[in-house]
């Protein structure tokens, strides 16, 4: 391998090409070219580094000197000044909170990485996603043979135990145990499923993780695989997912050439290969069961529980299904051990916790932070506040199937526990944050917009649930509501999260709950006709959408 | 689904079903082939199927019916897909909608005189970092703005 003096990391996650990254990339190459440097530079496409809002970014390396808003032209400047004089081009150099803060130079030191912690995302815009030796260069599929080689499978499942890492995919049970349930049964087959269908609006984590670091996720399933007595893995994923599909199957093929899937991986005498199936667009597919069922070819419609997936799921037979972000948590734990990672976080809910940041918030984008950290920390910390000098309304944490939280619960520790005290959840990560332009009525209606469509239909409250919330928010809206909505509603949330029959229904009434609890006299006076933020179009009778 | 352009000879559905094993378990993987074999599966392919697999036809239907991404009636050449979960929504989304009824001259789930264009709604695209948000076939389009959403479609015209 030749050597080279700088490397320039160019972030190809999904927002940063759609805001042009392949022509800045393209550009970049060109001008390196040109300077004759390109014996000395190298660039390589990367994973999301986390600040979307501000793509195309790239980072300069030995220094880590952040540029973001790049355009194609900028890229001269960026290879004659930084590349050949070694000056950083000062006016390109991404800022954390834009207005107030000065310029900053490296990664470590700048505000956006502050309060951040990485596990999950360690190598997410650190490595090529489409160069394994890069991945085992920075420790990558060691921990595979840490477990392998000098761990029994219990030994394996009890570290996971310890560590006290809870699943990341919305219902935080502990992985662990999940685990201890599966792995002392006796079949002659078992599975572990990836769950990557990651369909909860304003969550984008598991895409550029798998964009991001895919190997990761390999080696995650194949230690599970050995712990439970499984050789068999099945990622399912957004059909939509292009890019991921992609580099997963990439990533999988190059394992497979190296041995690290395959029969008798490390010598081991130990066999772990994995397919991807794609999804065809539904949410609730994203719920363990469904999922399963779609795999088997049918409707993605859930089964009633117990039986439990763990003892029996795909084709009847035992299977552990985990959520990508789950996972990533896997390789550090083994290498790194439990204590180490019940260091980080708070005691009930030890780790990191990838969230996306998103609505009326400065810094849209990803990050990873210590469980426990506050609302407050998060939306005016890292996230740089509220932009347009407007005040905060409420964020909704745990994607749509969250609750409504208003400025009261800012101070409120973000992990499993206390958000689900507050009548909210942490789900999978999603941070919706509403200014006061809005309205809660125009808010509801959405949500319940969405659990509308994405309702399987098998259960009547959920299915007639969901479709008449979605009417009588729509009437609010419209100013045509009877006396009686708010009561109506409140029994009809009541009815559902009782008796639906899987966690779509039950939960999608959270946000109206909360809501009613703190913005009730907003939604009162759409009963009486009058829209508050002026949002609803009232007088103009129902809108158009 | 538009008919992805490709090079290779396009497959038979009965070679699609054979390579799965007339396994019913396949039967999304070959609606899936299906559809970008004919564009989309109208009742013909979902008997074949069905009689192919020996599995009822209602469940085909069902299966079929099930699913976003797959589609039982023709569509345009571009499915344009416009998000409206609430991310997306707190960011306009509803003047991104209000713009392509206008400029296209049709409701969701419509498709334009000239088999252009099919419009259609969708959940979370997973790209909410860039909302409000839309695909066009495979392609994704972020950060839009009423304008822009006139200059992509000009792109396609
Ligand atoms: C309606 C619904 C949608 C869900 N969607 C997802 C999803 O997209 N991704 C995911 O990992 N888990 C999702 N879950 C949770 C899964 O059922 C399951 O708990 C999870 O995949 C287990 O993995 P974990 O223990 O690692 O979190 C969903 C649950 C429900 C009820
Ligand atoms: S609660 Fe809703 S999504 Fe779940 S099974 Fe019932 S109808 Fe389907
Ligand atoms: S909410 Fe529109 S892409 Fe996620």
């Amino acid at each position: 391998m030749s050597y080279f003096r700088a490397h320039v990391l160019v972030c190809a996650g999904t927002p940063c090409m759609l805001k042009g990254a392949g022509a800045v990339k393209d550009a970049l190459c060109r001008e390196i070219e040109r300077a004759g440097l390109q014996e000395e530079v190298r660039v390589v496409e990367t994973g999301c580094l986390g600040p979307c809002d501000d793509g195309p970014v790239i980072v300069v390396y030995p220094e880590g000197v952040m540029y973001s808003k790049l355009k194609p032209e900028e890229m001269s400047r960026i290879v004659q000044q930084h590349l050949l004089k070694g000056r950083v081009v000062e006016d390109l150099v991404y800022r954390a909170e834009k207005e107030k803060a000065k310029p900053v130079v490296s990664l470590e030191e700048q505000g956006y990485l502050d309060r951040q912690y990485r596990i999950v995302l360690r190598n997410c815009g650190r490595i090529d996603p489409d160069s394994i030796e890069e991945y085992i260069a920075n420790g990558g599929y060691e921990a595979l043979g840490k477990a392998l080689t000098t761990m029994t499978p219990e030994q394996v499942v009890a570290t996971v135990k310890d560590s006290g890492l809870r699943g990341r995919g919305g219902a935080g049970f502990p992985t662990g145990l999940k685990w201890s349930f599966t792995a002392p049964i006796a079949a002659d087959q078992k599975y572990i499923i990836c769950n990557a269908d990651e369909g909860e609006p304003g969550t984008f984590k598991d895409r550029l993780i798998l964009e991001g670091d895919p190997h990761s996720i390999i080696e995650a399933m194949a230690i599970a695989g050995y712990a439970v007595g499984a050789d068999q893995g099945i990622v399912y994923i957004r059909g939509e997912y292009h890019l991921s599909i992609e580099r997963l199957q990439r990533a999988a093929a190059r394992a497979r050439e190296l041995g690290l899937l395959g029969k008798d991986i490390f010598g081991t005498g130990f066999n772990f290969d994995l397919q991807i199936r794609t999804g065809a667009g539904a949410y609730v597919c994203g719920e363990e069961t469904a999922l399963i069922e779609s795999l088997e070819g049918k409707r993605g419609e859930p089964r009633l529980k117990p039986p439990y997936p763990g003892v029996a799921g795909l084709w009847g037979k035992p299977t552990v299904v985990n959520n990508v972000e789950t996972l990533a948590n896997i390789p550090p734990i083994i290498l790194k051990g439990a204590e180490w990672f019940r260091g980080i976080g708070t005691e009930k809910t030890p780790g990191t916790k990838v969230f996306t940041m998103l609505g009326d918030i400065t810094n849209q984008g990803l990050i990873e932070v210590p469980m426990g950290i506050t609302l407050r920390e998060v939306i005016y910390g890292v996230g740089g506040g509220i932009p347009n000098g407007r005040g905060f309304k409420l964020a909704q944490t745990g994607g749509t199937s969250g609750g409504c939280l208003p400025k009261e619960f800012l101070d409120l520790p973000m992990d499993y526990d206390s958000l689900a005290e507050a009548g909210s959840a942490l789900g999978s990560g999603a941070l919706l944050v509403i200014d006061d332009s809005h309205c809660i009525v125009d808010v509801l209606r959405s949500f319940m917009k969405f659990f509308q469509h994405e309702s399987c239909g098998q259960c009547t409250p959920c299915r007639e649930g969901t479709a008449r919330l979605y009417q009588l928010f729509s009437d609010l809206a419209a100013g045509k509501a009877g006396q009686d909505a708010v009561q109506l509603i409140k029994e009809l949330c009541q009815t559902m999260q009782l008796s639906s029959l899987c966690g779509l229904g039950q939960s999608a009434p959270n946000g109206v709950v909360t809501a009613l609890q703190y913005f009730e006299e907003e939604i009162q006076k759409h009963v009486a006709g009058e829209c508050p933020a002026g949002v609803c179009r009232i007088s103009m009778g129902s809108r158009a959408v | 689904m538009p008919v992805k352009s490709s090079t290779e000879p396009k497959k038979s559905l009965r070679q699609v079903i054979a390579e799965h094993n007339s396994d019913p378990g396949a039967l999304l993987d070959i609606l899936r082939d299906a559809q970008e074999i004919h564009g989309y599966l109208s009742a013909a392919v979902m008997e074949e199927i069905a009689d192919e697999l020996d599995i009822p036809v209602s469940r085909v239907y069902g299966v079929a019916t099930f699913y976003t991404l797959l589609a039982t009636k023709p569509k345009g050449e571009h499915i344009i897909r416009v998000c409206e979960s609430p991310p997306c929504h707190i960011r306009g989304a509803v003047n991104i909608l209000e713009t392509l009824k206008e400029v296209l001259g049709v409701n969701p789930g419509e498709t334009t005189e000239d088999k252009k264009f099919t419009l259609e709604l969708t959940s979370c695209l997973g790209v909410c970092g860039v909302a409000p948000a839309m695909m066009i076939g495979d392609q994704v389009y972020g950060n839009l703005t009423p304008e822009r959403v006139k200059e992509i479609l000009k792109t396609y015209a």
